[in-house]
């Protein structure tokens, strides 16, 4: 789960990461009241939006009058943003933080990340902070600190020192950065982060230290033990989908195509929309029914790929193990009737009862055609979307 | 003997009286696993399906003597249960739950390395199938009877894309060793590399097929083995050949992830390791039998 910019500040900033004044904005007017709250004479409207590389897409406006604000917020609120990390749909602007200015003379970038390779956590930093950090890391990966952090003792100052001292930061700046490095690992290991990311982290001119910009994104498995985390997550920014999906127990992630797909098990779905694009069609969704393909999953899951419109027909590939084809065959022809599906259907089944199952979808008398191995499933499939279209 | 588990290994359940427990607890007894028993706090000293309950896995590797264990505890107390089966000795455990806290493997990761190597436990799982020697035992909640007996071994994360492979292999009558699932889950109890090894020690298998799938380094690192220190002849499918690039969320994992963790570049990285490759995922039977065949040939 992923969370704005202003929240993961306020979690950051209890942990001991410094940040600038702000405040949440609402509406233009919310806005630059904020800005007198916070005093000063240049702040930053900025955009809260999940995503990182918003300044490019016109997300970040700093600004030293009420009205250059309130233009500001004018121009972004209720607009979706479009950035090189949101897809081409863009993220939806419904609220914005007013922080005041800061005095920037050097941009670190700081992040701590679950490693897959190493199993642990790992601190990634680099002295060269800002918009440009990815092709900095892919032109000079020397220059890219890593550091793994040991899960039976948790990470050491020594290690905070290492990273500090690496990044080649004035002395007088050693002694903020290093607790500052402290804190982001705790809140990481405290809130069950699988991400934790500062770019840029500022070193002002009056030498001092500033997450200017904050990303966190938290374990979805772990939320069960962070109630306070999992409340702040904000359905607008999510495709709507997803939403719907996700709120059904579904593991659902939309795409582009005009094939809706219902699998049981994340391997065989990800495996059914490769068929489907080798027989020539589009997948409209990755869909995992989970463990059971009871009727009522069944129907759920058809309900979920039908709300996107763009779904020509449907393809059911179950592989039963436990729960028997038949019962499958049962649900989805109840499904395709209570539902009063009338797009195509076509059902794959395999495993336990096969032919039992096969049989009560061919007898249905509904618009559901049957197929045997998952090629031929993905090419009648491919071919009812075509001529649906 | 197959790998980890054959007839006579002596299995314990935990999270045995639970609903999900119990049922797959008696499909495993129906194939024929020699179940001893199993553990729920709080149950001990009573009886359930016939074997006695224990409160402690200590208590009930003393009684059973059992070597393999099988974990359907929830989420939030699973890696504890993993860490008592280690703690008590077990040598082989299967955690099937699915929806354990990363850090919390991270944890059990680390306590199992309390452990010399040769007394460490193995791991498969979370969030797997489970593990079948077809004929023998099964240790997981896949249906038994779409496998055939044999001398190939199968490796993959998913279930039921595993389930695919072994009925397409069925159907051109070629037999399995051992299929283990190593689960979907980033942080893992072993690797695509740790079980290949098995395999390669295993002289009741053949040959091996790995079912992987996008994200992570596990399946370049096992091409890497199967470059350098296998004998038998791997087949590999990777799920997710056309997946659309993720949407992401700041830029720390494109800086961490390395070449190697999109399907085509594993597909890439694979080949020029000498690994056979399923072109597609109803063509990994077919891929198999020609592996197989040409094993056949030589002898």
């Amino acid at each position: 789960m992923d969370i704005h910019e202003y929240q993961a500040k306020e979690l950051l900033s209890k942990f001991g990461v410094p940040i600038a004044r702000g405040g949440l904005a609402y509406s233009p007017e919310q806005a630059s009241y904020r800005a007198t709250e916070i005093g000063g004479s240049k702040w930053v409207v900025k955009a809260q939006i999940h995503s990182g590389a918003r300044g490019k897409a016109g997300g970040i406006k700093v600004c030293s009058t009420d009205r250059e604000i309130e233009q500001a917020a004018e121009a972004m609120l209720g607009k979706k943003l479009v950035t090189n990390q949101t897809g081409p749909s863009g993220k939806l602007v419904s609220r914005l933080y007013i922080e005041e200015a800061t005095d920037i003379a050097k941009e670190i970038y700081l992040a701590l990340v679950m490693d897959r390779a190493s199993e642990r956590i790992m601190v990634v930093a680099s002295a060269a902070g800002g918009m440009e950090i990815e092709e900095i890391s892919a032109s000079q990966p020397d220059t890219i600190i890593r550091v793994q952090v040991d899960p039976a003792v948790g990470m050491q100052q020594f290690q905070a020192r290492e990273v500090a001292y690496g990044l080649g930061v004035d002395p007088e700046i050693i002694n903020k950065l290093v607790p500052t490095i402290m804190a982001c690992y705790r809140a990481f290991r405290d809130l069950d982060a699988t991400m934790v990311e500062i770019n840029p982290l500022v070193i002002t001119k009056d030498k001092n230290l500033v997450a200017l910009d904050a990303k966190m994104s938290f374990d979805d498995n772990a939320l069960f033990r962070r109630p306070h985390i999992a409340e702040l997550r904000d359905k607008s920014q999510e495709d709507p989908r997803e939403t719907y999906a996700s709120d059904r127990g579904l593991a659902y992630v939309g795409l582009d195509g005009d094939i809706g797909c219902v699998v049981n098990g994340a391997g065989l779905a990800m495996a059914t929309l490769d068929m489907i694009k080798l027989a020539g069609g589009e997948p409209a969704n990755f869909l995992d029914i989970g463990g059971g393909a009871s009727p009522e999953r069944v129907a759920k899951s058809f309900k979920a790929v039908l709300k996107d419109k763009n779904v020509k027909a449907l393809l059911l590939n179950v592989f039963a193990g436990i729960n028997r084809c038949d019962w499958v065959a049962k649900g989805v022809v109840d499904a395709v009737n209570d539902l009063n599906i009338k797009m195509p259907v076509v059902v794959r089944l395999a495993g336990t009862n096969v032919e039992e199952g096969r049989r009560i979808i061919d007898e249905s008398g509904l618009t559901v055609i049957s197929a045997e191995t998952l090629a031929e499933a993905a090419q009648k499939a491919v071919a009812a979307a075509k001529s649906a279209a | 003997m197959a790998i980890f588990i054959n007839e006579n290994t002596p299995v314990l359940i935990q999270g045995f009286t639970g609903r999900i427990g119990t049922f797959h607890a008696q499909e495993m007894i129906d194939y024929g696993t020699n179940v001893v028993g199993g553990v729920t706090p709080g149950k001990g000293g009573t009886t359930h399906l016939g074997r006695p309950v224990f409160n402690t896995m200590k208590g009930a590797v003393q009684e059973t003597n059992a070597e393999a264990a099988i974990v359907f505890v929830p989420p939030p107390f699973a890696a504890d249960a993993i860490m008592e089966a280690a703690d008590a000795g077990i040598k082989y455990c299967v955690c099937i739950t699915d929806g354990i806290p990363a850090q919390d493997m991270i944890r059990v990761k680390r306590y199992m390395r309390r452990y010399k190597k040769e007394n460490r436990m193995v791991l498969t799982g979370p969030n797997c199938a489970g593990t079948i020697s077809p004929g023998k035992a099964m240790l997981g909640i896949m249906p038994g009877h779409i496998y055939l007996p044999g001398r190939v071994g199968i490796v993959g994360r998913s279930g039921t894309l595993g389930y695919e492979a072994a009925s397409q292999m069925k159907a051109l009558g070629i037999g399995v060793s051992t299929s283990v699932g190593i689960g979907g889950d980033p942080i893992n109890g072993s690797s695509f590399r740790d079980i290949l090894e098995h395999f390669e020690n295993d002289p009741e298998t053949d040959a091996v097929l790995m079912i992987g799938e996008i994200g992570g380094p596990q399946e370049a690192e096992a091409g890497q083995y199967a470059r350098d220190h296998m004998k038998k002849p791997v087949v590999a499918y990777i799920a997710g050949l056309s997946a659309p690039k993720g949407r992401k969320m700041g830029h720390a994992g494109a800086i961490i992830s390395a070449f190697g963790e999109s399907a085509p570049e594993k597909v890439e990285i694979l080949k020029g390791c000498g690994v056979t490759i399923a072109p597609t995922p109803s063509e990994m039977g077919a891929a198999v039998a020609g592996v197989v065949n040409a094993l056949k040939k030589v002898a």
